[in-house]
This record gives C-alpha cells, structure tokens and sequence, in this order.
C-alpha cells in the first residue's frame, strides 16, 4: 500500500492511454513521455502499459506501508528514500516503512514512478489513465491528493536479500542518448499543410531555435514564445483530426505544441507534427526551454522509429536476463 | 495534369497518422461520404489502425508506423476510396427530447429577443430543424452539428458561465449544440435534454454518434423528470 503524504502539483496515474475512442470525442491521453513510463515499467519486470505516476517537477511524498521494488525514470527530481539520494533508471527496493520524497527538478519536467506489478486500478474504457476533461481513469479522473491510497498488484520481482534495507542493484538502463544534449531541444517536424504558407523569416524563427516554452505548458499542449508568425494569406483549417505533436498556429501567431492530452479535432493552421521519436523530448521540455525543429520526412521518421523500436527490444531483452527470479 | 483528379486526397499527419480529405466545406453530404468511408474502414478490418476520426470534410486515420509505412497503408487505402460511389451513411435518426425554457434555459427570452421572434417561435423552430451530427469533438460526446436555422443564430455570451450543466441545449453563433457533461461554456442555453450523452459504463459511452441525424423534440418538465429517472436506472 502506496500513502500519498504530500501530493505534488499534479501527480497522476498514467498508462499507454485510451486509443480506440478518438472518433468520439475521447482524447487518447496517457504518458507524455512514453519512452520514459515503458521503461520504468520494464525496470521492474512489468508489462507495457502498465498504470504507473506521472510525476510534474513538484514530486509528491510517498509512504511505503509494505516492502516493493520500483523505478523512477524520466526527469530527474533529485529522488530521496528515507533522506538518501536514490538513482534513477534502476530498479529500487523500498523497505516497508520507508518514504519516498522528491527535491529540486535538476533535469526534465516529468518523472515516471512505476512499481512492480503495476497500480490497481479500475479499467475505465480500456485504460487506467487519468482523463480530468472526461472525468475518468486514475482515481476518478483527478490528479493525486494528500491522504490518497494507492494499491499495487503482486510483485513481478522477489524481494532483495535483506529486505529491510533500501537497495539498487548496479545495473539500469541507459538514457541520455534518448534525450539528446545541447541547448535545445532538437526536434524534426514533419511539414503540414501550412508550413509553406509561412513567411520566410517565421520558417527560420522554428529552426533557429527562436522559440521557447511558455508559462502556459501542460497536457493539453505547450504554448511556445516567440516572434509572432504570419502565414502569407490565412486559410483557416477545416476543423479536422489532430495528434499530439502537432504544431499548430493560433490567430495569435503564437504557436502551440499540442501534447498528450489535446483535443481529438482542432481546427488552427498545422505547421506540422514532430516525428514520434522526438516525443520524449519535446514531453521533458519545461518552460523556459529552447525548442529548435528541424524539416523531416515521414519515410525517415519511420525508418528511424522502427530502428528505434529494435534497439529498445535488445535493451529489453537484456534487461530480463538481469532480473534474478523474476516470476 | 489530367482533369480526373481523384475526388480525395491524402496528406500525411506525421508519421504516425495521416489525414484524407475528402473536400474542403462544410457539407452534409459531404460529411455524409466521410462517414461512410469510415464505416468502410471499419468493415476492412485493417490491423494497426487505432483511430479513425472523422471531422467536417476528413478523415484522420492514427495507425503504427510499425505496421504500416505510409505508402503501403495510402495505396491499401486506395480501393477503399475508389469503391465510394452510392455507399449510404451509416447514421441513425435520433429524436432528442428536450425541455426548453425556464430553469433549463435560462437564455431563451434573451434569444428570442435578439432573433425579433417569441420563445414559442423559437422552440418551433429549434425543434423543426433536421441536424446532421458531423462529428464529434471538443470533449467527450459533444456533437458538432449542422442545420441550425439562420433566424436562430446568436452570438455567444460575451461572459461565458464557470458552469454549464450537462445536456445543455445551446446556441453559439450559428451552431446549435448539446452539452455531454457540466462544463464552463459560453453558448446561449435554450432548454436541456434528459439524456446522457456521455457514460463510460455504457456501450458505446456515447448517445449521439457521428453520421446520426438529429431532431429535437420540445417536452414538458414532467416528461423530462420521467425520462432523466430512466436515464439514472438504465
């Protein structure tokens, strides 16, 4: 048993989301960084998918009632069990009593915390994540509150040998390279029907890395600052489907990253979309962060999904050889 | 280039989702092709397809571009489209019952007013009017519908309410719609149907389903007191 002390600003349940209902209004929703939550899953031996904390800069304060294994991923919030730092990117046994709480964000904006055997939750339309706007999945479609209890289901991995006492092995998994280094945020953007409609110097403003994160950045999507853009003659967009990453621009000139929670249809200019491999990235972008993109293509973007997707397979393969017993 | 340009075209979406439109208006038979299109796709079967969501003039297909690249998936597609002509819309007609005025519609008289017409006018009209659903959007369950009369648009409440009880009826500019759940809204309220438009619990969790075709059936409190205890037990 999970008790949330302290509940962060913003601490929900997350999963892979809830496709399948877009066609009805229901956003898909889940994990902003998706790479980030399926690792923690496999860190400790679960499924993808699987409903874990999704975890906003200002972390939460945990208490474990019982002994679990679990792995924090994602940004980096300076981790603390019974007041010693903790790694992240490794799995974590936090004996029964222990207490969980989180310091200053020293990198990213979302942590992932998944513990083995997954929270025990209710499917709501296929998912466990939480949707405030459908008031659903989570715990009622609300974020974490102090006095919240959280349960998990049984373990995938034993206990470690001396149980009453915190313990990392000294193996993980490595992360950077998915995140990529420099002072900003790189991300190849697959041109939309009104990319070419922009005037030149707007083009070279999203290359540059002219723009940042504002204030304004959730779920929803991130609003970005800026010299304002214009499109050469303004077409208005049919209201039409949109995804996250889609770059969109409002009469405002101002443009907006939609992100895991946005809506199904929108109907503002589309500058383009990010290509999937880049989603971690722009999901740890906080405000204040340079977003640079750069022209992609949807068969590159592709190709390097799928090389993507084979390496994560070998990491994960490597993974469960490490796991000692797991059941 | 030729002068028998196919009737759609493709537009990629990323690479994890691509758009094929159909035309470029908003248009019930139009729309009325979109969701035939999509009930087509349904019937195709193809895997790696998450979501198909239909709007106005499109459809926007989310598939995994570890299924599918997406020149394989467009020239799978192809056939689908090419097979289009005569195909009906799958929609259903629904009557929705609506209780206008008073509590439920607390915007009527301030719409007849600026429409130059009586609230019983309005009510006439609003309930004689044929709505095609062209999609849904916005939030969950909420329709974007077609066939409001102009002599009932009205601009949307310059303040817009911090809460707007769910199955609102309303009026924002020349659309009409229903609101599935309480939420903060800006459209003038002119009455509020006892259905559920959103339930998780049920199958579909929604009431109203792109393609349907709607009419509004004016209803009195009692009727609406009776039908909103049935909603509760179904």
């Amino acid at each position: 048993m999970i008790r949330v002390e302290q509940a962060g600003l913003g601490t929900r349940i997350e999963d892979a989301g809830r496709p399948g209902w877009q066609h009805l209004g229901i956003a898909t929703g889940g994990a902003m960084d998706p790479h980030a939550a399926r690792a923690a899953n496999a860190l400790v031996g679960n499924e993808p998918g699987v409903a874990l904390l999704e975890i906003p800069l200002a972390g939460p304060v945990l208490s474990f009632e019982r002994g679990l294994w679990l792995a924090l991923t994602g940004a980096d919030l300076s981790p603390e069990l019974d007041g010693r730092a903790v790694d992240g990117w490794r799995p974590l046994w936090c004996p029964a009593g222990s207490r969980l709480r989180f310091g200053r964000p020293s990198w990213g904006c979302r942590a992932y915390l998944a513990v083995s055997g997954g929270l025990d939750l209710p499917e709501v339309l296929g998912s466990r994540a939480t949707d405030e706007r459908a008031g659903i999945g989570g715990l009622e479609g609300r974020t974490l509150r102090a006095g919240d209890v959280l349960k998990s289901l049984p373990a995938r991995l034993p206990p470690p040998e001396a149980p009453e006492r915190p313990w990392q092995p000294d193996w993980g998994l490595a992360w950077r390279e998915i995140y990529g280094v420099g002072e900003a945020w790189r991300l190849q953007l697959i041109p939309g029907e009104a990319w070419d409609g922009l005037e030149a110097a707007g083009q070279a403003a999203l290359l540059d890395g002219s723009f940042r994160v504002a204030a304004r950045a959730d779920r929803m999507g991130l609003c970005l600052d800026g010299p304002a853009l214009r499109l050469r003659e303004t077409r208005e967009r049919l209201s039409a489907g949109v995804a996250p990453g889609c770059l969109q621009l409002p009469p405002s000139g101002l443009p907006i990253l939609l992100g895991a929670a946005c809506q199904t249809t929108g109907g503002y200019p589309l500058l383009g979309r990010v290509a999937s491999q880049d989603r971690p990235r722009w999901a740890q972008a906080r405000p204040g962060d340079a977003l640079a993109f750069e022209l992609g293509d949807v068969a590159t973007a592709q190709s390097a999904w799928r090389r993507e997707e084979r390496l994560w397979q070998m990491q994960k393969a490597e993974l469960c050889r490490r796991y000692p017993y797991q059941r | 280039m030729s002068g028998s340009q196919p009737p759609w075209r493709f537009q990629p979406l990323g690479d994890s989702a691509l758009m094929i439109e159909l035309g470029t208006g908003i248009d019930p038979g139009l729309n009325a092709r979109v969701h035939a299109l999509a009930a087509r796709l349904d019937h195709a079967g193809l895997p790696g397809i998450a979501d198909r969501v239909p709007a106005y003039a499109s459809l926007c297909l989310h598939y995994d571009p570890l299924a599918w690249d997406y020149a394989t998936l467009v020239e799978r597609l192809r056939p689908l489209l090419e097979a289009e002509a005569g195909a009906p819309c799958p929609g259903r007609e629904l009557t929705v019952p609506v209780c206008y005025g008073g509590e439920f519609g607390p915007d009527l008289a301030a719409l007849a007013t600026h429409c130059g017409l009586s609230e019983s006018e309005v009510i006439a009209r609003h309930s004689a009017g044929a709505y095609p659903v062209y999609f849904l959007g916005f939030a969950p369950g909420f329709p974007y519908l077609g066939g409001l009369d102009p002599a009932l648009a009205m601009p949307r409440r310059a303040q817009p309410r911090p809460r707007v009880p769910a199955g609102s009826v309303a009026i924002g500019g020349a659309q009409t719609g229903i609101y599935p759940q309480a939420t903060p809204g800006g459209w003038q309220l002119v009455g509020r149907t006892p259905w559920r438009l959103f339930d998780p619990a049920r199958q579909p969790p929604c009431r109203i389903l792109p393609g349907d075709r709607l009419r509004f059936r004016a209803i009195g409190l009692e009727e609406f007191q009776a039908l909103a205890e049935q909603e509760d037990r179904a």
